[in-house]
């Protein structure tokens, strides 16, 4: 059946056994990606003429918040599929990505800062851009701490993935900030409709962390979910297996196919 | 590609901007070895505490 895979991908079990696999070569790609990008920008790609080299705080900047914004959509969509079909997995997968997301957000605004003080002179400016990034880290807060509110867990799901969906409205407001109102933060650099605005030789550095932290996205949602679809199936034959397992092999230190790794 | 620093010391510095580029990248990398750290551990302390009560099922079977 056409549907079949959908319904396989609905299965908190199939998710963790097939991602087993993907783990060791996606914690590879991340770091040799993190590295050679972070060596790249920090080392050889010129300083900037206006700037000079706090510029270089670009390499982490923009990265974490793309993906403070490109992780809200996944736990937005997540929660809406959960909402719609009443499947599990999107429901773990949507409450795996709010300390993940609520982290990135923490991450480019203090760079951001950082990145301020030496650059306009300020560490904090209320503008557009930074005040909209603040509130999409105040609802990942909201949705993390309305997951926990609720005595049943059904609840809290329900409840954190409608929060998520309102939520929505800020994502488009913090895109276009830097157009609506022009106050402090620059406008985009990059762009994928027309030429950048950003030379090569800072532009390469610059999409290899990219890819690098969309790496680390993915591992960090892997390893949050897997944790999370542990807790929720406790009950289950599976995962009463997979305990056994993996305390016989730690307890007696004989290794275990499958078992110990991760 | 080049170096685009003249020793070791001057890439340290940074021209005056060291602090403000090496904090921001500390504090990043910290951060994403905490979001890597937080669920194997989370992982780990699960099968622990599962791995007990298993072994109290085992001692005590109804």
């Amino acid at each position: 059946m056409a549907w079949q895979w959908f319904h396989r991908l609905g299965s908190p079990r199939w998710f963790y056994e097939k991602t087993q696999a993907w783990l060791p070569w996606l914690t590879a790609i991340t770091l040799v990606l993190l590295v050679v990008g972070s060596i790249w920008g920090l080392a050889f790609a010129p300083a900037d003429a206006k700037q000079g080299n706090s510029y270089r705080i670009i390499y982490i900047h923009v990265p974490a918040a793309f993906l403070a914004l490109a992780g809200y959509y996944i736990m937005a969509i997540s929660g809406a599929i959960g909402l719609i079909w009443k499947m599990k997995l999107p429901y773990m997968v949507m409450k795996s990505a709010a300390p993940i997301g609520a982290a990135l957000t923490f991450v480019s605004l203090v760079t951001g800062s950082i990145w301020g003080k030496p650059t306009w002179g300020t560490w904090w400016e209320w503008d557009a851009r930074i005040t909209s990034m603040l509130i999409l880290f105040f609802l990942y807060l909201g949705i993390m701490a309305l997951q926990q509110a609720f005595h049943s867990r059904d609840t809290g799901d329900k409840a954190s993935a409608i929060l998520a969906l309102v939520g929505t409205v800020n994502i488009p407001i913090i895109y276009k900030s830097v157009d609506w109102w022009y106050t402090l933060h620059q406008p985009a650099t990059i762009k994928f409709v027309g030429e950048s605005s950003i030379h090569p030789s800072m532009l390469y550095p610059l999409l290899i962390m990219v890819i690098a932290f969309y790496c680390f996205y993915a591992l960090a949602l892997l390893l949050y979910t897997r944790a999370e679809i542990l807790r929720r199936e406790s009950r289950t034959q599976w995962v009463n297996e997979l305990v056994a397992r993996q305390a016989g092999s730690v307890n007696h230190d004989i290794p275990v196919k499958g078992g110990s790794a991760v | 590609m080049n170096f685009q620093f003249d020793s070791f010391a001057s890439f340290i510095a940074m021209n005056g901007h060291g602090p403000f580029v090496w904090a921001a990248y500390g504090i990043t990398f910290a951060v994403l070895a905490y979001l890597l750290a937080s669920p194997l551990l989370q992982r780990r302390r699960f099968v622990r505490e599962q791995a007990r009560q298993q072994r109290i099922a085992n001692r005590n079977p109804d």
